[in-house]
C-alpha cells in the first residue's frame, strides 16, 4: 500500500470532503495561501477551491469558533483550525458553552456539524503556552464527540467522519506526528467513532495509549519483549464516544492495565479509563490500574526539563514491570 | 523636544544592544544551540527603546513572544535573557520559559506572554494595582497589530479607559501578524483609531524614529502618571526577518522589505547622532564596539552555564 505522511492524510480528507460537499469550508489564522497553516495541513487548499472556502481570519479565536457554529446551525460545514490546542481556552465559551449545548438546550432544533482541529503535544520546546494536551478538558462537556488520530490512516478516515458527522467533533492532532509517514489506501473509506483499534496484540499486559503515546507504547512493547513480556496495545481513536467494550476486553484477556497519556494525571484522560476498567472489570484484573502520565506542571521550555515531564518509554517499561512481576 | 545628549547616546546603545543580541541569538539558534523557536526583534527596536526611555524603574511592562526587545531596553541583563532563551538554569526564568516567557520583575518587566492579546488586560490589572496602592508608577503594555482583534483587546482597553488607570498601550504595528497583511484583517489604516471607541487618545507615530516614538511616549506616560488615563499609542514599523526562525516571508512583496530596510531605525538614528554632532562616526563605532563585545560576554555566559536539573521541572507550580 502506499504510505503518506499524517500532514497529508489529513490534508487528502479535507480535500476529499471540499470536492464532495459544497457546504464543507474552512476558516482559521494563516490556514490559506500565504502561509498554509501552521503545520502546512492546509498546503494547496486554497489554490484550489478559492479563499472564500479556505478562509483566514484575524486572531480571534472566540470569534472563529463562534463564527463556525452560527454558519453550522444555517446549513454549512465548517472546519475551524485553532493553531495551537492551548489557544482553544480562549474559544472556550463558544466551544463549551455554545456549540456543544445547541442541539440539547433548544430541544433537539439545532444541528451543529463543526470540526474544531487543532494540534497538541509537547516535545518541541515550545513551553507552556504551545505544548499542552487538554483532551480532558472537553471530555467533561457533554455535547462534543472527541477523535485523536494516532496514524495517517485513522487520521483520514476519522477526519472524513468527523466532517460527514452532524454533531461538534473535536479533532486533536499531535505536532509530532505530521511527518510520521504510514500506509493510507488510495480508495475511499472512513472510520467510525466508538471503535477502538488494536494497534498491537498481546496477551500479558494491555496499554491504552492516546495520540503520540500510542507510538511510545508501542516502543515499549517492543522493549518488553526482549524480556518475555507480550503487550497489547489499544488505541481507543475516539474519546467520546469511547469503546470500553474494547478496553474491557482486553483487560479480561491480560488481567493488566497500563494507561498511557500525555496530560496531566490529575482528573485526565487515565482517570475516566481507569474508573471504566474499575467499574465493568475489576474482578478480571490481577494488579493495580497504573498510569503513566505528566506531572500536575506546566510544559516547562529547557530541554532537560520537558523531557523529564513527558511520559516516555522508559517510564512506561517501568510502569509495565510494575504490574507484571 | 529637547533631550539630553548622554540621553540620546544612551538610547542609541540600547538599540544597539537589542540588534547585536538579536543577531547573536540569530547565530545560535542557526547553530542549533537555540531549542524550540525565535522571533526576532530586529527592526522594531526605536519602539522598545522609545517608550522605555521615559519609564523609571519602578514601572512597568507587559510583552509578548517578540520580546527580547523590550526586556533588554527595560533594564533586564543581557547575560540572564541569552540564557533564558538557550534554556538554561541561569536564566531569568532558570529555563522553564524560553524564548517566548522572559520575565524580569526586578525592572517592572512582567513577563511575556506567547498566547497574543494576553497581556493586554494583564497591563490593565497593573495599572489597577498601581491606582489601588496609590502609587505614581505607569505600565507600558507592548503587543502587535495583530493582537488587536483579539477580545482581550477591547476588554482591556476599555476598563483602563473607564476607570482612568495609568496604562500607555503600545501597538507595535509592523503590518503583517505570521503572513496575514494588516489590509486583510481590518479594514482601518491606523490601529490608533480604535482608541476613538473608549474615549481615549489614540495617537500614530514613525515607529523607525526613536525620537519620535520618545516625543509620543512621554506625552502619554506623563497623562498616566498625571492620573489622566491611558492612551493607546501605535508605531509604524517593520520586522526585518521573518515572523520566527524559519519563516523566509515570501509574503511580503521584496519592494516592500527593501523601502523598510532602507528606514532601519538603527542606521537613521545613527546617522541623526551624527549629523547634529552629538556623536562623531569614531565614537558610535566605538560604543558599537563595545555593544558587540557585551552581547559576545552574554552569549559565552549563557552557553557556560548549566542547564536545570530535570526535578527542576516539579518546583514553583504553587507558592
Ligand atoms: C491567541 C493566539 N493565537 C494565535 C497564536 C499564534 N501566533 C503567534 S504570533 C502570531 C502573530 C501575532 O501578530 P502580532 O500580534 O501582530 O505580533 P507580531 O508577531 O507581528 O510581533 C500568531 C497568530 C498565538 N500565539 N496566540
Amino acid at each position: 500500500m502506499r504510505r503518506i505522511t499524517y500532514r497529508d492524510a489529513l490534508r487528502e480528507a479535507l480535500r476529499e470532503e471540499m470536492l464532495r460537499d459544497k457546504t464543507v469550508f474552512l476558516l482559521g489564522e494563516d490556514v490559506g495561501r500565504y502561509w498554509n497553516g501552521a503545520f502546512k495541513v492546509t498546503k494547496g487548499l486554497a489554490e484550489e477551491f478559492g479563499d472564500e472556502r479556505v478562509r483566514d481570519t484575524p486572531i480571534s479565536e472566540s470569534a472563529i469558533i463562534g463564527v463556525a457554529a452560527g454558519a453550522a446551525i444555517t446549513g454549512m460545514r465548517p472546519i475551524a483550525e485553532i493553531m495551537f490546542g492551548d489557544l482553544s481556552a480562549l474559544a472556550m465559551d463558544q466551544i463549551a458553552n455554545q456549540v456543544a449545548k445547541m442541539r440539547y438546550m433548544f430541544g433537539g432544533q439545532a444541528k451543529v456539524p463543526v470540526v474544531i482541529r487543532m494540534p497538541f503535544g509537547a516535545g518541541v520546546n515550545i513551553a507552556s503556552h504551545h505544548s499542552q494536551s487538554l483532551e480532558a478538558w472537553f471530555m467533561h462537556v457533554p455535547g462534543l464527540k472527541i477523535a485523536m488520530p494516532s496514524t495517517p490512516y485513522d487520521a483520514k478516515g476519522l477526519l472524513k467522519t468527523a466532517i460527514r458527522d452532524d454533531d461538534p467533533v473535536m479533532f486533536f492532532e499531535h505536532k509530532l506526528l505530521y511527518p510520521v509517514e504510514g500506509e493510507v489506501p488510495e480508495e475511499e473509506y472512513t472510520i467510525p467513532f466508538g471503535v477502538a483499534d488494536i494497534k498491537r496484540e498481546g496477551k500479558d499486559v494491555t496499554i491504552v495509549a492516546t495520540l503520540y503515546m500510542v507510538h511510545k507504547a508501542l516502543s515499549a512493547a517492543e522493549m518488553l519483549t526482549k524480556e518475555g513480556i507480550d503487550v497489547e496495545v489499544v488505541d481507543p481513536r475516539t474519546l467520546v464516544p469511547l469503546d470500553k467494550q474494547a478496553i474491557v476486553d482486553s483487560v479480561k484477556k491480560t488481567g493488566r492495565i497500563a494507561i498511557v497519556t500525555e496530560n496531566c494525571k490529575t482528573a485526565g484522560v487515565s482517570a475516566e479509563i481507569a474508573a471504566v476498567v474499575a467499574e465493568e472489570a475489576l474482578d478480571y484484573l490481577d494488579a493495580p490500574i497504573k498510569r503513566v502520565a505528566e506531572p500536575d506542571t506546566p510544559i516547562p521550555f529547557s530541554p532537560p526539563l520537558e523531557q523529564f515531564v513527558i511520559p516516555n518509554e522508559k517510564s512506561i517499561v517501568k510502569a509495565v514491570k510494575e504490574i507484571v512481576y | 523636544m529637547k533631550l539630553k545628549k548622554e540621553k540620546m547616546i544612551e538610547m542609541y546603545r540600547k538599540m544597539l544592544e537589542i540588534r547585536h543580541f538579536e543577531e547573536k541569538a540569530f547565530e545560535l539558534y542557526g547553530q542549533n544551540l537555540v531549542p524550540g523557536t525565535l522571533h526576532l526583534y530586529a527592526g522594531q527596536e526605536a519602539v522598545a527603546v522609545g517608550v522605555c526611555s521615559n519609564l523609571r524603574r519602578d514601572d512597568y511592562i507587559t510583552s509578548t513572544h517578540r520580546g527580547h526587545g523590550h526586556c533588554i531596553a527595560k533594564g533586564a541583563q543581557l547575560e540572564r535573557t541569552m540564557a533564558e532563551i538557550l534554556g538554561k538554569k541561569t536564566g531569568y526564568c532558570k529555563g522553564k520559559g524560553g524564548s517566548m516567557h522572559i520575565a524580569d520583575f526586578s525592572v517592572g518587566m512582567l513577563g511575556a506572554t506567547a498566547v497574543v492579546g494576553a497581556g493586554i488586560p494583564i497591563a490593565s490589572g497593573a495599572g489597577l494595582s498601581i491606582k489601588l496602592r496609590g502609587t505614581d508608577q505607569v505600565v507600558a503594555c507592548f503587543f502587535g497589530e495583530g493582537a488587536s482583534n483579539q477580545g482581550t483587546f477591547h476588554e482591556g482597553i476599555n476598563m483602563a479607559a473607564i476607570w482612568t488607570l495609568p496604562v500607555v498601550f503600545v501597538c507595535e504595528n509592523n503590518l503583517y501578524a505570521m503572513g496575514t497583511r494588516q489590509s486583510r484583517v481590518m479594514l482601518i489604516e491606523n490601529v490608533a483609531d480604535r482608541a476613538v471607541a473608549y474615549g481615549i487618545p489614540g495617537v500614530s507615530v514613525d515607529g523607525n524614529d526613536v525620537l519620535a516614538v520618545c516625543e509620543a511616549a512621554r506625552e502619554a506616560i506623563k497623562r498616566a502618571r498625571e492620573g489622566k488615563g491611558p492612551t493607546l499609542m501605535e508605531c509604524k514599523t517593520y520586522r526585518h526577518k521573518g515572523h520566527s526562525r524559519f519563516d523566509p516571508a515570501t509574503y511580503r512583496p521584496k519592494e516592500e522589505v527593501e523601502e523598510w530596510l532602507k528606514k532601519d531605525p538603527v542606521l537613521r538614528f545613527k546617522a541623526k547622532l551624527v549629523e547634529t554632532e552629538v556623536l562623531t562616526e569614531k565614537e558610535a563605532d566605538k560604543i558599537e564596539q563595545d555593544v558587540i563585545a557585551a552581547a559576545e560576554k552574554a552569549t559565552k555566559f549563557a552557553m557556560d552555564s548549566p542547564y536545570p536539573e530535570p526535578e527542576e521541572a516539579l518546583e514553583e507550580v504553587y507558592a
